[in-house]
Protein backbone atom coordinates (compact mmCIF):
# COMPACT_ATOMS: atom_id res chain seq x y z
CA UNK A 1 0.00 0.00 0.00
CA UNK A 2 1.17 3.48 -0.70
CA UNK A 3 2.26 5.49 2.28
CA UNK A 4 -0.37 7.98 3.34
CA UNK A 5 0.72 11.44 2.33
CA UNK A 6 -1.25 13.92 4.37
CA UNK A 7 -1.09 13.60 8.13
CA UNK A 8 -4.59 12.70 9.31
CA UNK A 9 -6.25 15.52 11.23
CA UNK A 10 -9.38 13.62 12.26
CA UNK A 11 -8.98 11.51 15.42
CA UNK A 12 -12.51 11.76 16.81
CA UNK A 13 -14.56 8.73 17.50
CA UNK A 14 -17.72 10.80 17.87
CA UNK A 15 -19.45 13.69 16.16
CA UNK A 16 -21.46 15.40 18.88
CA UNK A 17 -21.75 19.05 17.91
CA UNK A 18 -20.25 21.72 15.66
CA UNK A 19 -18.58 23.77 18.33
CA UNK A 20 -15.93 21.25 19.31
CA UNK A 21 -14.75 20.78 15.71
CA UNK A 22 -11.77 22.72 14.45
CA UNK A 23 -11.81 24.34 11.06
CA UNK A 24 -9.07 21.90 9.97
CA UNK A 25 -11.20 18.92 10.98
CA UNK A 26 -14.15 20.26 9.01
CA UNK A 27 -11.93 20.87 5.99
CA UNK A 28 -10.63 17.29 6.16
CA UNK A 29 -14.19 16.05 6.44
CA UNK A 30 -15.28 18.10 3.40
CA UNK A 31 -12.33 16.89 1.36
CA UNK A 32 -13.48 13.37 2.13
CA UNK A 33 -17.10 14.25 1.34
CA UNK A 34 -15.96 15.63 -1.99
CA UNK A 35 -14.46 12.24 -2.84
CA UNK A 36 -17.64 10.49 -1.78
CA UNK A 37 -19.70 12.64 -4.14
CA UNK A 38 -17.74 10.98 -6.92
CA UNK A 39 -18.73 7.53 -5.60
CA UNK A 40 -22.39 8.50 -5.91
CA UNK A 41 -21.94 9.13 -9.63
CA UNK A 42 -20.65 5.61 -10.40
CA UNK A 43 -22.77 2.82 -11.74
CA UNK A 44 -21.88 0.77 -8.66
CA UNK A 45 -22.50 3.36 -5.94
CA UNK A 46 -20.66 1.50 -3.25
CA UNK A 47 -17.15 1.26 -1.87
CA UNK A 48 -15.89 -1.39 0.56
CA UNK A 49 -14.45 1.05 3.11
CA UNK A 50 -16.65 -0.05 6.07
CA UNK A 51 -17.25 -3.63 5.02
CA UNK A 52 -18.23 -5.80 7.98
CA UNK A 53 -19.10 -2.86 10.22
CA UNK A 54 -22.53 -2.31 11.70
CA UNK A 55 -24.22 1.08 12.03
CA UNK A 56 -27.36 1.45 14.13
CA UNK A 57 -29.80 4.30 13.69
CA UNK A 58 -31.08 4.74 17.25
CA UNK A 59 -33.95 7.16 16.85
CA UNK A 60 -36.07 8.44 19.73
CA UNK A 61 -37.79 11.00 17.49
CA UNK A 62 -39.47 10.44 14.18
CA UNK A 63 -37.31 11.45 11.24
CA UNK A 64 -37.47 9.92 7.83
CA UNK A 65 -35.03 11.89 5.73
CA UNK A 66 -32.14 12.09 8.19
CA UNK A 67 -32.46 8.38 8.88
CA UNK A 68 -32.60 7.48 5.21
CA UNK A 69 -29.63 9.72 4.49
CA UNK A 70 -27.57 8.00 7.21
CA UNK A 71 -28.76 4.59 6.04
CA UNK A 72 -27.74 5.23 2.43
CA UNK A 73 -24.46 6.76 3.57
CA UNK A 74 -23.62 3.65 5.60
CA UNK A 75 -24.71 1.32 2.81
CA UNK A 76 -22.59 3.11 0.22
CA UNK A 77 -19.63 2.42 2.48
CA UNK A 78 -20.69 -1.26 2.63
CA UNK A 79 -21.60 -1.16 6.32
CA UNK A 80 -24.66 -3.05 7.53
CA UNK A 81 -27.43 -0.88 8.93
CA UNK A 82 -30.08 -1.57 11.52
CA UNK A 83 -32.85 0.82 12.50
CA UNK A 84 -33.88 0.99 16.12
CA UNK A 85 -36.95 3.17 16.39
CA UNK A 86 -37.39 3.59 20.08
CA UNK A 87 -40.82 5.11 20.46
CA UNK A 88 -42.72 1.87 20.42
CA UNK A 89 -40.30 -0.56 22.04
CA UNK A 90 -38.05 -0.41 25.09
CA UNK A 91 -38.56 3.24 25.93
CA UNK A 92 -42.18 2.51 26.76
CA UNK A 93 -40.98 -0.26 29.03
CA UNK A 94 -38.78 2.11 31.00
CA UNK A 95 -35.34 1.09 29.74
CA UNK A 96 -32.67 3.80 30.00
CA UNK A 97 -30.83 5.18 26.97
CA UNK A 98 -27.53 3.63 28.07
CA UNK A 99 -29.15 0.24 28.73
CA UNK A 100 -30.81 0.27 25.34
CA UNK A 101 -27.55 1.26 23.68
CA UNK A 102 -25.52 -1.38 25.51
CA UNK A 103 -28.04 -4.03 24.53
CA UNK A 104 -27.62 -3.08 20.91
CA UNK A 105 -23.83 -2.86 21.25
CA UNK A 106 -23.75 -6.36 22.73
CA UNK A 107 -24.91 -7.60 19.36
CA UNK A 108 -21.70 -6.29 17.81
CA UNK A 109 -22.26 -2.73 16.68
CA UNK A 110 -19.55 -0.26 15.66
CA UNK A 111 -21.38 3.06 15.32
CA UNK A 112 -24.57 4.47 16.83
CA UNK A 113 -26.36 7.31 15.05
CA UNK A 114 -28.53 8.88 17.73
CA UNK A 115 -31.58 11.11 17.36
CA UNK A 116 -32.98 12.11 20.75
CA UNK A 117 -35.25 14.87 22.10
CA UNK A 118 -32.96 15.69 25.06
CA UNK A 119 -30.17 18.24 24.48
CA UNK A 120 -26.83 16.61 25.36
CA UNK A 121 -28.12 13.06 24.85
CA UNK A 122 -25.43 12.25 22.29
CA UNK A 123 -22.60 13.47 24.52
CA UNK A 124 -24.07 11.56 27.45
CA UNK A 125 -24.27 8.40 25.40
CA UNK A 126 -20.77 8.82 23.97
CA UNK A 127 -19.28 9.05 27.46
CA UNK A 128 -21.10 5.91 28.59
CA UNK A 129 -20.63 3.48 25.73
CA UNK A 130 -17.65 2.03 23.90
CA UNK A 131 -18.64 2.60 20.27
CA UNK A 132 -18.58 5.60 17.93
CA UNK A 133 -21.52 7.97 18.40
CA UNK A 134 -22.88 10.37 15.78
CA UNK A 135 -25.40 12.98 16.86
CA UNK A 136 -28.31 13.10 14.42
CA UNK A 137 -30.09 15.79 16.42
CA UNK A 138 -30.44 16.23 20.19
CA UNK A 139 -33.32 18.48 21.18
CA UNK A 140 -32.75 22.13 20.36
CA UNK A 141 -29.02 21.70 20.96
CA UNK A 142 -27.31 20.48 17.83
CA UNK A 143 -27.75 18.72 14.50
CA UNK A 144 -24.13 18.72 13.40
CA UNK A 145 -24.48 16.88 10.10
CA UNK A 146 -27.17 19.36 9.01
CA UNK A 147 -24.94 22.31 9.94
CA UNK A 148 -22.07 20.69 8.08
CA UNK A 149 -24.06 19.95 4.93
CA UNK A 150 -25.40 23.51 4.89
CA UNK A 151 -21.85 24.82 5.24
CA UNK A 152 -20.63 22.40 2.55
CA UNK A 153 -23.36 23.56 0.18
CA UNK A 154 -22.49 27.22 0.75
CA UNK A 155 -18.75 26.61 0.28
CA UNK A 156 -19.45 24.56 -2.82
CA UNK A 157 -21.32 27.50 -4.34
CA UNK A 158 -19.38 30.46 -2.96
CA UNK A 159 -15.84 29.10 -2.66
CA UNK A 160 -15.23 30.88 0.62
CA UNK A 161 -17.39 32.40 3.33
CA UNK A 162 -14.93 35.11 4.40
CA UNK A 163 -16.78 38.40 4.36
CA UNK A 164 -20.06 36.78 3.29
CA UNK A 165 -23.36 37.33 5.08
CA UNK A 166 -25.80 34.51 5.72
CA UNK A 167 -29.34 34.96 7.06
CA UNK A 168 -31.03 32.22 9.07
CA UNK A 169 -34.76 32.85 9.12
CA UNK A 170 -37.48 31.41 11.30
CA UNK A 171 -37.94 29.83 14.70
CA UNK A 172 -34.37 30.23 15.94
CA UNK A 173 -35.31 29.48 19.56
CA UNK A 174 -36.36 25.91 19.02
CA UNK A 175 -34.00 25.09 16.17
CA UNK A 176 -30.92 22.88 16.43
CA UNK A 177 -30.49 23.48 12.69
CA UNK A 178 -30.13 27.22 13.33
CA UNK A 179 -27.58 26.70 16.11
CA UNK A 180 -25.51 24.24 14.11
CA UNK A 181 -25.62 26.36 10.97
CA UNK A 182 -24.75 29.56 12.81
CA UNK A 183 -21.71 28.00 14.50
CA UNK A 184 -20.54 26.29 11.31
CA UNK A 185 -20.83 29.45 9.17
CA UNK A 186 -19.01 31.51 11.81
CA UNK A 187 -16.09 29.07 11.87
CA UNK A 188 -15.56 29.80 8.18
CA UNK A 189 -15.75 33.58 8.53
CA UNK A 190 -19.32 34.38 7.51
CA UNK A 191 -21.36 36.99 9.32
CA UNK A 192 -24.67 35.57 10.44
CA UNK A 193 -27.91 37.47 10.80
CA UNK A 194 -30.70 35.71 12.67
CA UNK A 195 -34.12 36.75 11.43
CA UNK A 196 -37.50 36.10 13.03
CA UNK A 197 -40.15 37.51 15.32
CA UNK A 198 -38.79 38.64 18.72
CA UNK A 199 -40.53 35.74 20.43
CA UNK A 200 -38.61 33.21 18.35
CA UNK A 201 -35.09 34.71 18.38
CA UNK A 202 -33.15 34.50 21.66
CA UNK A 203 -31.71 37.96 22.30
CA UNK A 204 -28.58 36.48 23.89
CA UNK A 205 -27.39 35.23 20.49
CA UNK A 206 -26.53 38.81 19.52
CA UNK A 207 -23.72 38.65 22.08
CA UNK A 208 -21.89 36.16 19.87
CA UNK A 209 -19.19 37.71 17.72
CA UNK A 210 -20.25 38.11 14.11
CA UNK A 211 -23.91 37.39 14.86
CA UNK A 212 -26.64 40.02 14.62
CA UNK A 213 -30.41 39.85 14.99
CA UNK A 214 -33.07 41.36 12.80
CA UNK A 215 -36.82 41.20 13.19
CA UNK A 216 -37.43 42.20 9.59
CA UNK A 217 -36.64 39.90 6.69
CA UNK A 218 -37.25 42.78 4.27
CA UNK A 219 -34.49 44.78 5.96
CA UNK A 220 -31.79 42.17 5.28
CA UNK A 221 -32.81 40.84 1.84
CA UNK A 222 -30.48 42.92 -0.32
CA UNK A 223 -27.63 42.46 2.08
CA UNK A 224 -27.03 38.72 2.23
CA UNK A 225 -25.34 36.06 0.09
CA UNK A 226 -27.51 33.22 1.31
CA UNK A 227 -30.78 32.70 3.13
CA UNK A 228 -31.33 29.58 5.20
CA UNK A 229 -35.01 29.15 5.88
CA UNK A 230 -36.14 27.04 8.82
CA UNK A 231 -39.15 24.83 8.92
CA UNK A 232 -41.95 26.60 10.79
CA UNK A 233 -43.37 23.92 13.00
CA UNK A 234 -47.13 24.00 12.86
CA UNK A 235 -47.27 22.73 16.44
CA UNK A 236 -45.90 26.08 17.58
CA UNK A 237 -48.96 27.87 16.32
CA UNK A 238 -51.29 28.55 19.21
CA UNK A 239 -48.46 28.61 21.73
CA UNK A 240 -48.70 32.40 21.73
CA UNK A 241 -45.31 32.90 20.05
CA UNK A 242 -46.70 34.43 16.87
CA UNK A 243 -50.24 35.36 15.86
CA UNK A 244 -50.78 32.95 12.97
CA UNK A 245 -49.01 31.03 10.20
CA UNK A 246 -50.55 33.45 7.69
CA UNK A 247 -48.98 36.41 9.41
CA UNK A 248 -45.67 34.58 9.81
CA UNK A 249 -45.69 33.81 6.12
CA UNK A 250 -46.46 37.45 5.23
CA UNK A 251 -43.57 38.76 7.32
CA UNK A 252 -40.95 36.00 7.11
CA UNK A 253 -41.91 33.80 4.18
CA UNK A 254 -39.64 33.74 1.15
CA UNK A 255 -41.53 34.49 -2.06
CA UNK A 256 -40.68 35.62 -5.56
CA UNK A 257 -41.35 39.26 -4.77
CA UNK A 258 -38.80 39.13 -1.94
CA UNK A 259 -36.39 37.14 -4.12
CA UNK A 260 -36.48 40.04 -6.62
CA UNK A 261 -35.05 42.29 -3.94
CA UNK A 262 -32.19 39.90 -3.17
CA UNK A 263 -28.85 39.85 -4.90
CA UNK A 264 -29.00 38.06 -8.25
CA UNK A 265 -26.76 35.27 -7.00
CA UNK A 266 -28.39 34.73 -3.60
CA UNK A 267 -28.65 31.10 -2.46
CA UNK A 268 -31.80 29.75 -0.85
CA UNK A 269 -31.42 26.82 1.56
CA UNK A 270 -33.99 24.84 3.50
CA UNK A 271 -33.32 21.72 5.61
CA UNK A 272 -36.64 20.14 4.70
CA UNK A 273 -39.33 19.08 4.97
CA UNK A 274 -40.64 22.33 3.49
CA UNK A 275 -43.98 23.87 4.35
CA UNK A 276 -44.72 25.21 0.90
CA UNK A 277 -46.68 28.41 1.19
CA UNK A 278 -45.51 29.14 4.74
CA UNK A 279 -41.75 29.72 5.01
CA UNK A 280 -41.18 29.32 1.27
CA UNK A 281 -43.39 29.60 -1.81
CA UNK A 282 -43.23 26.85 -4.45
CA UNK A 283 -41.75 29.13 -7.12
CA UNK A 284 -38.81 29.96 -4.85
CA UNK A 285 -38.42 26.38 -3.62
CA UNK A 286 -38.23 25.10 -7.19
CA UNK A 287 -36.53 28.18 -8.63
CA UNK A 288 -32.99 28.55 -9.87
CA UNK A 289 -31.67 30.13 -6.67
CA UNK A 290 -32.83 27.19 -4.57
CA UNK A 291 -30.17 24.74 -3.39
CA UNK A 292 -32.60 22.51 -1.51
CA UNK A 293 -31.94 19.37 -3.52
CA UNK A 294 -28.19 20.02 -3.60
CA UNK A 295 -28.37 20.06 0.20
CA UNK A 296 -29.88 16.58 0.15
CA UNK A 297 -27.20 15.24 -2.23
CA UNK A 298 -24.42 16.91 -0.27
CA UNK A 299 -25.92 15.63 2.97
CA UNK A 300 -25.40 12.08 1.83
CA UNK A 301 -21.74 12.75 0.97
CA UNK A 302 -21.14 14.58 4.26
CA UNK A 303 -22.70 11.73 6.26
CA UNK A 304 -20.58 9.20 4.39
CA UNK A 305 -17.54 11.25 5.35
CA UNK A 306 -18.64 11.41 8.99
CA UNK A 307 -19.24 7.65 9.25
CA UNK A 308 -15.94 6.98 7.50
CA UNK A 309 -13.95 9.31 9.75
CA UNK A 310 -15.40 8.23 13.11
CA UNK A 311 -14.76 4.58 12.21
CA UNK A 312 -11.04 5.27 12.53
CA UNK A 313 -11.35 7.60 15.51
CA UNK A 314 -10.03 6.91 18.96
CA UNK A 315 -10.59 10.05 21.05
CA UNK B 1 12.98 5.96 10.70
CA UNK B 2 16.04 5.57 8.50
CA UNK B 3 16.01 6.65 4.90
CA UNK B 4 18.73 5.98 2.36
CA UNK B 5 18.90 7.03 -1.23
CA UNK B 6 19.07 4.03 -3.55
CA UNK B 7 18.94 5.95 -6.83
CA UNK B 8 19.85 9.62 -7.05
CA UNK B 9 18.09 12.20 -9.20
CA UNK B 10 20.12 11.56 -12.33
CA UNK B 11 19.86 7.77 -12.15
CA UNK B 12 16.15 7.95 -11.36
CA UNK B 13 15.40 10.27 -14.28
CA UNK B 14 17.36 8.14 -16.72
CA UNK B 15 15.59 4.98 -15.58
CA UNK B 16 12.14 6.58 -15.68
CA UNK B 17 12.85 7.94 -19.16
CA UNK B 18 13.80 4.48 -20.39
CA UNK B 19 10.66 3.01 -18.77
CA UNK B 20 8.41 5.63 -20.38
CA UNK B 21 10.17 5.26 -23.76
CA UNK B 22 9.43 1.55 -23.68
CA UNK B 23 5.80 2.16 -22.74
CA UNK B 24 5.41 4.81 -25.42
CA UNK B 25 6.66 2.55 -28.18
CA UNK B 26 4.40 -0.30 -26.98
CA UNK B 27 1.53 2.16 -26.97
CA UNK B 28 2.29 3.25 -30.53
CA UNK B 29 2.52 -0.37 -31.66
CA UNK B 30 -0.90 -1.04 -30.17
CA UNK B 31 -2.44 2.02 -31.81
CA UNK B 32 -0.93 1.07 -35.17
CA UNK B 33 -2.12 -2.53 -34.89
CA UNK B 34 -5.61 -1.77 -33.52
CA UNK B 35 -6.50 1.78 -34.61
CA UNK B 36 -10.14 1.32 -33.65
CA UNK B 37 -9.39 0.13 -30.10
CA UNK B 38 -8.44 3.03 -27.87
CA UNK B 39 -5.96 2.23 -25.16
CA UNK B 40 -6.92 3.87 -21.88
CA UNK B 41 -4.25 4.89 -19.39
CA UNK B 42 -5.13 4.89 -15.68
CA UNK B 43 -2.66 6.05 -13.03
CA UNK B 44 -2.91 5.09 -9.39
CA UNK B 45 -2.75 8.06 -7.05
CA UNK B 46 -0.31 9.40 -6.12
CA UNK B 47 2.70 9.04 -8.38
CA UNK B 48 1.27 6.36 -10.61
CA UNK B 49 -0.93 9.14 -11.97
CA UNK B 50 2.11 11.40 -12.23
CA UNK B 51 3.97 8.78 -14.27
CA UNK B 52 0.85 8.36 -16.42
CA UNK B 53 0.85 12.09 -17.09
CA UNK B 54 4.49 11.98 -18.14
CA UNK B 55 3.69 9.12 -20.48
CA UNK B 56 0.79 11.08 -21.94
CA UNK B 57 3.03 14.12 -22.49
CA UNK B 58 5.65 11.96 -24.18
CA UNK B 59 3.07 10.40 -26.48
CA UNK B 60 1.38 13.63 -27.45
CA UNK B 61 4.70 15.32 -28.22
CA UNK B 62 5.33 12.37 -30.55
CA UNK B 63 2.00 13.08 -32.22
CA UNK B 64 0.02 10.24 -30.64
CA UNK B 65 -3.39 11.24 -29.33
CA UNK B 66 -4.14 9.70 -25.95
CA UNK B 67 -7.69 9.55 -24.56
CA UNK B 68 -8.20 11.50 -21.34
CA UNK B 69 -6.31 9.85 -18.48
CA UNK B 70 -8.01 8.06 -15.62
CA UNK B 71 -6.94 8.35 -12.00
CA UNK B 72 -7.70 5.82 -9.27
CA UNK B 73 -7.55 6.54 -5.56
CA UNK B 74 -7.63 3.12 -3.93
CA UNK B 75 -7.93 4.32 -0.31
CA UNK B 76 -11.51 3.06 0.11
CA UNK B 77 -10.53 -0.37 -1.22
CA UNK B 78 -7.64 -0.99 1.16
CA UNK B 79 -7.65 -4.25 3.06
CA UNK B 80 -5.84 -2.97 6.13
CA UNK B 81 -8.60 -1.07 7.94
CA UNK B 82 -8.20 -1.09 11.68
CA UNK B 83 -10.32 0.70 14.26
CA UNK B 84 -8.70 3.40 16.40
CA UNK B 85 -6.34 4.35 13.62
CA UNK B 86 -7.14 7.61 11.83
CA UNK B 87 -8.55 7.06 8.38
CA UNK B 88 -6.29 8.02 5.49
CA UNK B 89 -7.48 10.97 3.42
CA UNK B 90 -9.44 10.04 0.32
CA UNK B 91 -9.25 11.81 -3.01
CA UNK B 92 -11.74 11.38 -5.82
CA UNK B 93 -11.12 8.85 -8.56
CA UNK B 94 -11.60 10.09 -12.11
CA UNK B 95 -12.52 7.60 -14.79
CA UNK B 96 -13.57 9.76 -17.77
CA UNK B 97 -14.30 6.83 -20.12
CA UNK B 98 -16.47 3.74 -20.34
CA UNK B 99 -14.68 0.93 -18.50
CA UNK B 100 -16.98 -1.72 -19.93
CA UNK B 101 -15.02 -3.47 -22.70
CA UNK B 102 -12.03 -1.12 -22.46
CA UNK B 103 -8.38 -2.03 -22.81
CA UNK B 104 -6.67 -0.38 -19.87
CA UNK B 105 -3.08 0.26 -18.93
CA UNK B 106 -2.81 0.52 -15.19
CA UNK B 107 0.25 2.52 -14.11
CA UNK B 108 1.77 2.58 -10.63
CA UNK B 109 5.03 3.72 -9.14
CA UNK B 110 6.19 0.91 -6.85
CA UNK B 111 4.92 -2.65 -6.76
CA UNK B 112 5.49 -3.64 -3.12
CA UNK B 113 3.18 -6.56 -2.36
CA UNK B 114 0.40 -6.48 -4.93
CA UNK B 115 -2.23 -5.23 -2.50
CA UNK B 116 -2.58 -1.82 -4.12
CA UNK B 117 -3.18 -3.51 -7.46
CA UNK B 118 -5.70 -5.91 -5.91
CA UNK B 119 -7.56 -2.83 -4.61
CA UNK B 120 -7.28 -1.03 -7.95
CA UNK B 121 -8.66 -4.01 -9.88
CA UNK B 122 -11.60 -4.29 -7.49
CA UNK B 123 -12.30 -0.61 -7.90
CA UNK B 124 -12.06 -0.75 -11.69
CA UNK B 125 -14.60 -3.55 -11.75
CA UNK B 126 -17.03 -1.27 -9.88
CA UNK B 127 -16.92 1.00 -12.93
CA UNK B 128 -17.46 -1.82 -15.40
CA UNK B 129 -15.88 -4.92 -16.90
CA UNK B 130 -12.71 -4.05 -18.80
CA UNK B 131 -11.80 -6.29 -21.70
CA UNK B 132 -8.19 -6.36 -20.66
CA UNK B 133 -5.94 -4.74 -18.05
CA UNK B 134 -2.18 -4.46 -18.45
CA UNK B 135 -0.10 -3.51 -15.43
CA UNK B 136 2.94 -1.25 -15.78
CA UNK B 137 4.97 -0.42 -12.68
CA UNK B 138 8.16 1.56 -12.50
CA UNK B 139 9.72 -0.39 -9.63
CA UNK B 140 9.09 -4.05 -8.85
CA UNK B 141 10.23 -5.09 -5.38
CA UNK B 142 10.08 -8.77 -6.36
CA UNK B 143 8.15 -9.31 -3.14
CA UNK B 144 4.67 -10.73 -3.71
CA UNK B 145 1.95 -11.31 -1.16
CA UNK B 146 -0.77 -12.00 -3.72
CA UNK B 147 -0.75 -13.85 -7.03
CA UNK B 148 -0.48 -10.63 -9.04
CA UNK B 149 2.51 -9.55 -11.08
CA UNK B 150 3.25 -6.64 -13.39
CA UNK B 151 3.41 -6.94 -17.17
CA UNK B 152 5.87 -4.10 -17.71
CA UNK B 153 8.58 -3.15 -15.22
CA UNK B 154 11.00 -0.21 -15.33
CA UNK B 155 13.35 -1.33 -12.56
CA UNK B 156 13.66 -4.55 -10.59
CA UNK B 157 14.88 -3.90 -7.11
CA UNK B 158 15.52 -6.56 -4.52
CA UNK B 159 15.71 -5.06 -1.06
CA UNK B 160 15.37 -6.37 2.51
CA UNK B 161 11.70 -7.06 3.23
CA UNK B 162 11.55 -4.63 6.18
CA UNK B 163 12.56 -1.79 3.89
CA UNK B 164 9.92 0.28 2.08
CA UNK B 165 10.93 1.49 -1.33
CA UNK B 166 9.62 4.92 -2.26
CA UNK B 167 9.80 6.80 -5.51
CA UNK B 168 9.91 10.57 -5.22
CA UNK B 169 8.88 12.62 -8.23
CA UNK B 170 9.56 16.26 -8.93
CA UNK B 171 5.88 17.14 -9.47
CA UNK B 172 4.76 15.64 -6.15
CA UNK B 173 7.77 15.72 -3.87
CA UNK B 174 9.97 18.48 -5.28
CA UNK B 175 12.81 15.96 -5.62
CA UNK B 176 13.41 13.00 -7.84
CA UNK B 177 14.95 9.85 -6.38
CA UNK B 178 14.36 6.33 -5.10
CA UNK B 179 14.77 5.81 -1.37
CA UNK B 180 14.60 2.86 0.99
CA UNK B 181 12.90 3.54 4.33
CA UNK B 182 13.32 1.37 7.40
CA UNK B 183 10.96 2.03 10.30
CA UNK B 184 11.92 1.60 13.93
CA UNK B 185 15.40 2.11 15.43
Amino acid sequence: MNEVEAKPVWHRRNLLDINSLSREEIEALFKTAHSFREVSTRSVKKVPALRGQVVVNLFYEPSTRTRISFTLAAQRLSADVVDFIADASSISKGETLVDTANNIIAMGVDTIVLRHPAPGAARFLASNVDVAVVNAGDGAHSHPTQGLLDLYTLLDNLGSLEGRRVAIVGDISHSRVARSGMLAFRKFGAEVVLVGPPTLVPRSFSELEGVTISHSLDAVLGDVDAICLLRMQRERQGAGLFPSLEEYSRLFGMNSERLQRCRDDVLILHPGPMNRGIEITPDVADGERSRVLAQVTNGLAVRMAVLYMVAGGSA
Amino acid sequence: MKERVLYDARQTRTTIDAFLDGLASRYREHVDAFPDQPLQIVGIRRRGDTLARRLEARLSSAGVTVPQLGVLDITLYRDDFSPSRPQPMVSPSEIPFEVEGAHIWLVDDVFQTGRTIRAALNQLSDFGRPRCVTLAVFIDRQMRELPICPDVVGLELERPSDERVQLHLEEVDGVENVVGVVHGE
